[in-house]
């Protein structure tokens, strides 16, 4: 279970999973934020209200996907790094967005292996676009180019070399 | 003898919210720390803050402590005494401080004491090698200073500090071995484990260091699993190439100053040790003494921004110069039980409920 293992179960991710008609029209956030933590900046970065008011400081994000663009604004806010973008309308592949805060920053273009939840290794992917929003703290939104059936189950990238 | 109305002892998160909240009430204030620049632990933590916006959630620990100081810079009415140390608090209310090598004695009409935590050690076989380090000294080192601790570390314990060190030394390019945990369960944020786990560290829960092997230094280190009484369980041993190994298993309230006073003292384990009896203003049994952050009990940077607000607040109401008290203290109550509320906060809670008494005095 995730207190003792720190990876979410199957069923907690379904629960935060945008449905499938939503995800078929264009980028979204995946929110994977299951704990009650006194934590709140998610609600503030977002400038669409997809993120509902916390009425207690730990409640966990309810996201209204309809109106969530897959901005990424919250992606770069969340102390915790727990948000993804998933962009699933490409015809030849998937876009995963990943919070990212190691060095050497990734460069478009670069080829990087691709790791799920538990560190393991999936294949290669592609940095798509580095963007540093002008709000939040330093945090980088890096997009890569991922087979489309990896879309559930990239979450981090190594570099070739330079990263642990 | 130096003159004051409040003085701070602790320039972290809560003294120098104490501070800034009295000169707000337009109390002069001296704040006294050891520390070379002001911010205390926040000084090291360059991960982005939890808690809600109004504490500056979402923003870095090393943020929050220059956005602290800028606010220090900008009230005249705070004096700031950096790389000095409080020796003694005495009964004709004079705070003795050492700076430069020479002993000032301090006269002041209320006193906060915001002198944070300390790390808690661990026994085992090989634990005076150099290369064993608590988190803070790891923290220090590395974000402090730029340098970095070693190669390859073993951390121990997976509460928040020991997440949180973990991630902070990858991004330092150190490789982290692993995470041994003694509980079942992980004791930090599931969200700082998960970004070790994407990143291929692994956390072992029921586990702990059973020894440190080197000849000048760390070398290796064995761990081994744990039953439910915290006994090794021979044969489980796993061996690991480290040169660090790197201590998070919990912090302490430095109340030494506090003792000295004679402030009445409670020992309570969910606090993380002693800590003042105190009243829900932050009022020790000293009149005149409150009490604000770790040293109060070990809680987190956001709540120690809160309780050094209320204490500030509180000392200025004990001197007659805050009107607004209950508005202010009324909101700071509210955010602090916001922060505590949930599973979380539910040591917290089971440990204040025991500790915030009405023996303390009243303002």
């Amino acid at each position: 279970m995730l207190k003792s293992t720190g990876v979410p179960e199957r069923e907690q991710l379904d629960a935060v999973t945008p449905p499938a008609s939503r995800r078929s029209k264009g980028p979204v956030a995946m929110f994977e934020c299951f704990e009650r933590i006194p934590c709140d900046p998610c609600y503030h970065a977002c400038k669409h209200g997809a993120v509902k008011e916390f009425l207690d400081i730990c409640d966990v994000p309810e996201v209204d996907f309809e109106r969530c663009t897959g901005c990424g604004l919250c992606v770069v806010a969340c102390p915790g790094l727990a948000i993804f973008i998933l962009d699933e309308t490409p015809s030849d592949h998937a876009v995963v967005g990943l919070p990212y805060e190691m060095l050497p920053v990734p460069e478009p273009g670069q080829e990087v292996t691709l790791l799920d939840r538990e560190g393991r290794e999936l294949g290669k992917g592609e940095v798509s676009q580095v963007s540093r929003p002008r709000v939040g703290s330093g945090t980088l939104l890096v997009k890569l180019k991922i087979p489309k059936e990896m879309v559930q189950d990239v979450r981090s990238f190594r570099l070739e070399r330079g990263t642990p | 003898m130096f003159r004051t109305e409040l003085a701070v002892v602790g320039a972290g998160p809560a003294g120098l919210s104490a501070a800034l909240a009295a000169s707000e009430c337009g109390v002069d204030t001296l704040i006294v720390d050891n520390g070379s620049t002001p911010g205390g632990q926040l000084v090291k933590q360059t991960h982005k803050f939890f808690g809600s916006k109004a504490e500056h959630a979402g923003t870095r620990g090393i943020h929050i402590a220059r956005l602290l100081a800028g606010e220090l810079q900008r009230s005249p009415q705070v004096e700031y005494w950096s790389e000095s140390t409080a020796l003694g608090y005495y009964e004709d209310q004079v705070l003795l401080v050492e700076r430069e090598g020479r002993a000032h004695a301090v006269h002041c009409d209320a006193l906060v004491v915001a002198t944070g935590a300390a790390e808690r050690h661990m026994v085992f076989p090989g634990n005076d090698l150099p290369g064993v380090y608590g988190a803070g000294a790891v923290q220090t080192l590395m974000n402090v200073h730029g340098v970095k601790p070693g190669e390859r570390v073993l951390i121990v314990g997976a509460g928040n500090i020991g997440l949180i060190v973990s991630y902070q030394l990858l991004q330092a390019g150190v490789r982290v071995a692993a995470v041994v945990e003694a509980s079942r369960y992980i004791g930090g944020y599931a969200v700082h484990a998960s970004k070790l786990r994407r990143l291929s560290v692994p956390i072992l829960t029921s586990h702990t260091v059973k020894e440190a092997h080197g000849h000048e230094q760390v070398e290796r280190a064995t761990v081994w699993q744990i039953d439910e009484t915290f006994t090794g369980v021979p044969g489980t041993e796993i061996e690991f190439e480290v040169d660090v190994i790197c201590l998070a298993v919990g912090l302490s309230p430095v109340t030494d100053l506090l003792c000295q006073i004679g402030c009445k003292m409670k020992y309570v384990p969910e606090l993380g040790g002693y800590v003042p009896i105190r009243n829900e203003n932050m009022q020790t049994t000293r009149s005149e003494v409150f009490v604000a952050g770790d040293a109060s009990g070990v809680e987190e940077g956001s709540s120690a921004m809160l309780t050094g607000r209320l204490a500030g607040y509180a000392a200025a109401a004990y001197l007659g110069k805050c009107p607004d008290f209950q508005n202010k203290r009324a909101e700071c109550q509210r955010a602090l039980d916001a922060l505590r509320a949930g599973p979380s906060g539910q040591k917290v809670r089971a440990g204040l409920s025991v500790v915030v008494s009405m023996e303390a005095g009243t303002c």
